[in-house]
């Protein structure tokens, strides 16, 4: 082990540079929380992951957030076990039946100010489950989104600039 | 003369497609085949709907059959008081299409909560309340147990499933899963799908088995079609395959030492596999190869130097991962938390016909490369690891041996790649009924895929079946004895897909 933490210490760090946050999102957020008189967090905002009939692809890649190319923790953003600790609410999956009061019930115990981002193109608009008996469909039919990332997966990089551009405007709408 | 051999023939032929047969059978035939599971003669493959008929799929190696059961009045004998692995199997197919497993000793909903707005959605398809039915869970009672419910969303970045531990202090006496939230409908979304789009719904059953699903289902419709892919795609399609398991062992061997509190390795493998599936972006242009395996072939070829990153990523990994290997078998703390933890008995393993490495942690060694066996396994030379212990420490020792064993197989299908086109020419159209199954081994163990095609070129009907399904109830026994706290970690070394099982 000594060997190991001996030459993670001395390689360069494996972390990239910060991707910039999503700039036509940032425009649409900006507006969007101003209306909202949202009040500002500071720049670091505890994520609750909540997969609502995700095929699991969008998970594989938020996992990868936290892997040490990305390092999600550098921003401020980190993932929290409960909803009651939480500012964001990151959802996946398009809402099936089986899950929607669960959904429900997890972003009514988040206490306000909150935000929701819709993660993939299923969260977005309900992907190719769109029509079925068993899907409520995105999960802005459910619960209000501030923010929509697309992929199918979404990137790390792609979830990195969405989750960024909530973070720039939050410090917009403060100022 | 096998068995399965002797009663698919007393039974009515239906299809003899390449490979496999299916027969129907009286109920007389369906309750002795079930008596031969149960005593251990072979195991069972699937159990599914499909209109007025379920249709149960038997594996008497090196024997595959499909027997089915023609249900007009809408009912069938249940095999699940007999032979408990097809009981939840049972329960999903009167929720999905109304047939009624008769004398079932389990007669709860499994995946319709009440929540639809339909009932029996592939069958009658009659409207009904969604306001969510009620639930009975086993009880375990007395003055000291308690109920920990858990879920359905959990505490970390994972799928929603609800978990009702009953439990003598730290002691787990009694687990008991009820499943179905990811429930998406995917049978009746693949019901009069053209083929393109059906592969599309199919390499979304579970995420991180995306190219072992797109691949058992593009092996059924070309075994339907009676058509092969080009050899080319064949390799590259093993090439997906390898690296979509070596990136998932990644995964799980990380996560495992991650929830016995040893951030180190799971670090570590965190970069790897970020360099797996930045190599999987190079050279098919997804990280995790979505879409890529199509029915005919694959939907490109290799990206330009993409051989060179595939050799880079096998030097890689071959150079660090036994650093990480030395330290998980050095590390006392994390063993002391691994080894005769979650033990899994063999017998039960042998009984579920449980794959992948919950069967091969406890000495089951089935490998669908191997038998059936499916191009171009045969060309290469691998070892399917085997132990006998059961426990956490045996399924992440069977992830690392079966990732070397990867490794391994990268390099021979680089070597020996041979030329040619990737995609055959329009496939051609269907005889109207044609059917085709397919096993395959994808990293969690093997995943059947079965298709009917309409003439006119879309899907009649298609059930693919995870191996969770065989996994899932195991990890209840499993967990038995154990204390709470190590219930992540045993989870984690089953790594059972929700989504796939939940269809």
């Amino acid at each position: 082990m000594r060997t190991l933490l001996l030459k993670s210490l001395l390689q360069a760090p494996l972390t990239e540079p910060a991707p910039t946050a999503d700039d036509a999102e940032l425009d649409r957020l900006a507006q969007s929380l101003r209306s909202a008189g949202h009040r500002r967090l500071g720049r670091s905002l505890a994520i609750r992951e909540v997969d609502a009939g995700s095929c699991n692809g969008c998970e594989l890649e938020i996992h990868a957030l936290n892997n040490a190319f990305y390092d999600l923790e550098r921003f401020g953003l980190r993932f929290v076990a409960s909803p009651r600790h939480a500012d964001v609410l990151l959802v996946t999956g398009p809402v099936t039946k089986n899950m929607r009061e669960a959904l429900e019930r997890t972003w009514a115990a988040t206490p306000d100010p909150k935000w929701v981002v819709a993660a993939g193109d299923c969260a977005r608009g309900c992907g190719v489950f769109a029509g079925s008996y068993a899907c409520v469909g995105s999960v802005a039919a459910v619960i209000p989104v501030d923010v929509a990332i697309a992929g199918c997966p979404p990137t790390p990089t792609a979830l990195l600039k969405g989750l960024l551009a909530l973070l720039e405007c939050s410090d917009r709408s403060r100022a | 003369m096998a068995w399965l051999q002797q009663t698919m023939e007393h039974g009515r032929p239906v299809c003899a497609a390449a490979g496999y047969g299916r027969a129907i059978v009286d109920d007389a035939a369906w309750i002795a085949v079930a008596q031969q599971l149960a005593s251990g003669q072979g195991s069972m493959l699937g159990l599914w709907g499909d209109g007025e008929c379920v249709h149960l799929c038997v594996l008497q190696e090196p024997l595959i059959g499909i027997l089915t059961h023609a249900c007009p009045s809408r009912r069938f004998p249940a095999i699940g008081g007999l032979y408990p692995p097809a009981l939840r199997l049972e329960r999903a197919i009167h929720d999905l299409y109304g047939l009624e497993p008769v004398a079932s000793p389990d007669r709860r909903a499994w995946l319709d909560h009440g929540r639809w707005g339909v009932h029996q959605p592939l069958g009658r398809n009659q409207a009904a309340a969604a306001d969510g039915a009620p639930y009975a869970f086993h009880a375990a009672e007395g003055p000291p147990m308690h109920l920990i419910p858990v879920g359905p969303v959990h505490a970390g970045i994972i799928e929603p499933g609800h978990f009702r531990f009953t439990a003598n202090g730290e002691t787990i006496v009694r687990l008991e899963q009820r499943l179905g939230y990811v429930h998406k409908g995917i049978e009746r979304i693949m019901r009069g799908a053209t083929l393109e789009a059906a592969a599309r719904v199919a390499g979304r059953v579970s995420g991180d088995s995306t190219v072992a699903y797109a691949l058992a289902f593009a092996r059924a419709v070309e075994a339907a079609l009676g058509v092969m892919a080009p050899p080319r795609a064949d390799w590259l399609r093993a090439v997906m395959a390898e690296l979509e398991r070596i990136a998932n062992h990644l995964g799980d061997i990380g996560a495992i030492c991650n929830d016995a509190a040893f951030a180190l390795i799971h670090a570590h493998c965190g970069v790897l596999r970020e360099e797996v599936l930045r190599a999987a972006e190079t050279c098919f242009g997804h990280r995790l190869m979505m879409d890529r395996i199509v029915p005919g072939g694959i939907s490109a070829d290799l990206q330009p130097h993409a051989a060179d990153a595939l050799h880079t990523l096998i030097d890689s990994i071959g150079q660090r991962f036994p650093e990480l290997v030395e330290l998980y078998d050095r590390t006392a703390s994390l063993q002391d938390r691994t080894v005769a933890t979650g033990i899994l008995k063999p017998a039960l393993v042998r009984h579920y016909g449980a794959g992948g490495f919950v069967g091969r942690a406890s000495g089951r060694a089935f490998d669908a490369r191997k038998a059936p066996g499916y191009p171009p396994y045969a060309d290469l030379t691998f070892d399917v690891p085997v132990r006998e212990q059961g426990d956490v420490d045996a399924r992440v020792w069977i992830r690392i041996e079966e990732l070397r064993q990867s490794l391994s197989l990268l390099a021979q299908l680089l070597a020996q790649l041979p030329r040619g086109v990737v995609r055959l020419p329009p496939l051609p159209l269907a005889r109207h009924g044609a059917e085709g199954l397919a096993v395959v081994e994808g990293f969690r163990g093997d995943i059947l895929a079965w298709v009917r095609l309409n003439g006119d070129g879309t899907v009649a009907h298609s059930h693919l079946r995870d191996p969770s399904w065989f996994q899932w109830p195991l990890l209840e026994a499993a967990i038995e004895g154990n204390i709470v706290a190590d219930f992540p970690l045993c989870n984690k070394s089953f790594n059972c897909s929700y989504s796939g099982h939940d269809l």
